[in-house]
């Protein structure tokens, strides 16, 4: 397969040049900048559009096993393939939780059955979630997990934490941590501040997530063990791991889309689409995530993909549940951080592709000869507007349901198939 | 004035001449309770439907009264006796009310965004009864009129609200309202009652009760409720009564003409004691009768009514 003509960007190699790309077996066989012979292969014609690597999404639930309602692999996977996203990896808080090798193996058949793009379990901390007792990371790992994690919940117990980094680094599986101390999150549903007061819902202080950001980045700074720390929110969070990477401290962590493009305002008229774990934040805290963007304290970019059905969320503020899908609206979501804050798409892209690849240590995320033949081909022209029509996901939970957005993708390949075209 | 809203939300969207025009027409509503006959024909022909999702003797009563001496007709449902406690969502529940043609519901909710929501989506009036720590809107206007026809205005006096800020929909409302009117607003209150932002209301916020008592023409108690002293927001009751509860002592310091008033229901003992809610200067029981004429005016209001109420 040959993509011909298109503006190819690849962040890993400093790569932003029209050109064609050569697919072989599955496998990128070369970029060629100059041109190049005739062919017989199929050819597709990118004049007009940028040839990306193909997404990697770090963090999304795909709810199967145990909540098909929601999502499952397949509609996931479809989703994610019309966002551009060529590898996903999903969260353990399924049900049963993926915590021992025979829910991991499940999970890795189904998505070699359904999915049309590369999933890749993340196994649980602990047993169930529970934040006690460590799950099975050798034998998951074995079975195809490539991180671990309690998304969804913090690991309380910082002993258990201490234990669990060091017993992933034995396995060589990165840590990925969701930072929330529940006794000061506790019933509330939106950011705490002067709205949540007078919309009257209970609000989440910054500090619930900056004091477990704290914490984890101390025991990576003892162990000498990297922590990735997700869905960062607040200005003064990330401005703990600043110090902690200048200290030499090995964190990294990522932002969603839709923390760097909402705040709390979204929260007026109790839309519980813009109810999520962590709260959308201040105007303050958003900008500040997005400088982190630029100066690179930001290491990916990653959705959070939380899928709930429309009862669930069609109830009142207070008891719908956190989470907003995202797979779809991501790489509009990338280029519109591109277009209103001019930061260099180059960048912006190695947030999605190259940095969560060299984090969880996995192939792909560029275009380098021999890497997965996984592209995105994006017109950067294009308008559109999420619907919920529009959406492939089996749930329509997102904050950008009626915006339009600039720049689409036409055409996702994996593998050198091709998966999806508009 | 046209009366512009189809529904009544909260007083963050009043105008102070909407407020003002509310409080005006009342007076002459109150003048129907103490005919003979407490009827007028005014809602004839009108539904209301009262939807009480949290327990209600007061807010629940001055609303059927109110509808009822506007001759409308009107149906109360609360939780336990609904097919919420049957797991029905709020919004399902609005539809099927909906669907039986009311002018007008009032809803309480525990939580914040219901009655907004309601009032989105349903092409009846929505009238908010109290949701979660949001608002309560009629309990501010008929606090408003209270003071009014106390004291003759409202504009300048000074009004001290002690207690629960943080949990407190009543505080909220009164606040946004009594600004709104050019009152000085006062809140009192241990640091972890007072909401984030708190300072940004337009009122003045202290902790110490003490010094606000003798500057205040009125002094709003409210209520502390149990579940707050579980979830440790002050070390107990004994502690907060010495700070925080109005009694005798607290009573005579106050300033000559000066009045007491309670939302209701009373924690005697603890925000206030028997001597300082049962002294002349309480006008809590005002508070309630003056309660069922703001209440016939904002469903004249809602419902568009345009029949003379003599």
């Amino acid at each position: 397969m040959w993509i011909k003509g298109g503006t190819i960007i690849d962040p890993a190699n400093g790569i932003e040049q029209v050109g064609d790309i050569h697919i072989r077996e599955g496998l990128i066989a070369g970029v060629y900048l100059t041109g190049c012979a005739e062919t017989d292969d199929e050819v597709i014609d990118a004049s007009g559009l940028w040839v990306l690597p193909g997404l990697i999404d770090m963090h999304v639930h795909l709810r199967e096993p145990g909540y098909e309602y929601k999502e499952d692999i397949a509609s996931g996977s479809r989703a994610a393939a019309s966002g551009g996203v060529t590898t996903v990896v999903c969260m353990p808080n399924t049900d049963p939780v993926n915590d021992n090798p025979s829910v991991t193996r499940y999970i890795v058949e189904k998505a070699r059955h359904t999915a049309v793009i590369r999933v890749l379990p993340a196994g649980a901390i602990t047993r169930g979630l529970k934040g006690a007792d460590l799950s099975e990371m050798g034998l998951m790992k074995a079975a195809g997990i490539v991180a671990v994690t309690d998304d969804g919940k913090s690991v309380e117990d910082s002993s258990v934490m201490r234990r669990a980094m060091e017993y992933a680094a034995t396995f060589g599986l990165p840590v990925i941590s969701h930072c929330q101390d529940r006794s000061l999150s506790a019933s509330g549903v939106m950011n705490e501040g002067d709205l949540s007061s007078r919309l009257g819902l209970g609000g989440i202080p910054g500090i619930a997530e900056d004091i477990v950001i704290s914490r984890d980045v101390l025991l990576a700074q003892y162990t000498g063990i990297p922590i990735h720390i997700t869905h960062v929110s607040t200005a003064s969070g990330l401005d703990i791991i600043r110090q902690a990477k200048q200290a030499g401290v090995r964190v990294s962590c990522d932002v969603t889309p839709h923390h760097l493009l909402l705040t709390e305002d979204r929260v007026r008229g109790y839309d519980t689409n813009a109810k999520m774990y962590p709260p959308l934040r201040s105007r303050e805290d958003m900008l500040a995530l997005v400088e982190g963007i630029r100066s690179g304290v930001v290491d990916c970019i990653a959705t959070d993909h939380a899928p709930h059905a429309k009862d669930e969320k069609d109830l009142d503020f207070d008891l719908a549940p956190f989470g907003v899908i995202g797979l779809q609206t991501l790489l509009p979501g990338v280029f519109r951080l591109h277009r209103e804050y001019g930061i260099d798409f180059s960048r912006l892209l190695a947030c999605v592709t190259c940095n969560p690849a060299r984090i969880l240590g996995i192939e792909g995320g560029t275009l380098s000869p021999g890497a997965r033949g996984d592209v995105t081909l994006f017109d950067p022209e294009a308008l559109w507007t999420l619907t919920p029509e529009s959406v492939l996901s089996k749930s329509t939970n997102s904050p950008f349901l009626g915006q339009e957005f600039a720049g689409k993708v036409i055409q996702t390949i994996v593998a050198g198939q091709s998966v999806y075209r508009i | 004035m046209n009366w512009p809203h189809k529904d009544l939300i909260a007083i963050q969207n009043l105008t102070a001449d909407e407020i003002g025009h509310v409080l005006d027409m009342a007076s002459s509503f109150k003048e129907i309770s103490k005919r003979d006959i407490k009827k007028v024909p005014t809602l004839r022909g009108k539904t209301v439907v009262l939807l009480f999702y949290e327990p209600s003797t007061r807010t629940r009563l001055s609303f059927e009264i109110a509808a009822k001496r506007l001759s409308a007709d009107t149906v109360a449902l609360s939780a336990s006796g609904s097919s919420f406690s049957k797991g029905e969502t709020i919004m399902d529940a609005a539809y099927n009310v909906m669907a039986m043609a009311p002018d007008c519901i009032v809803i309480r909710y525990p939580s914040a965004g219901i009655p907004a929501k309601m009032a989105e989506l349903l092409s009846c009036s929505v009238i908010n009864g109290g949701d979660g720590f949001h608002e309560h809107p009629t309990q501010a206007l008929l606090d408003m009129y209270s003071l009014k026809e106390h004291f003759g205005r409202i504009e300048g006096l000074t009004v001290a609200i002690v207690g629960d800020i943080m949990h407190s929909r009543v505080a909220r409302s009164n606040v946004y309202g009594l600004v709104k009117m050019g009152a000085r607003v006062v809140l009192v209150a241990p640091k972890t009652l007072l909401p984030p932002g708190v300072e940004l209301w337009g009122a003045s916020v202290t902790n110490e009760l003490d010094p606000v008592i003798p500057e205040a023409d009125a002094v709003m108690m409210l209520r502390v409720q149990n579940e707050r002293l579980n979830e440790r927001f002050f070390s107990g009751a004994r502690e907060y009564s010495i700070f925080y509860g109005l009694n005798r002592k607290r009573v005579e310091m106050m300033k000559d003409g000066a009045v007491i008033m309670h939302p209701g229901p009373m924690n005697r003992g603890v925000e206030i004691t028997h001597d300082a809610a049962d002294s002349a200067r309480s006008i809590i029981l005002d508070q309630v009768e003056n309660g069922v004429a703001v209440r016939m005016t904002l469903l004249y209001l809602s419902m568009g009514g345009t029949a003379n109420v003599d």
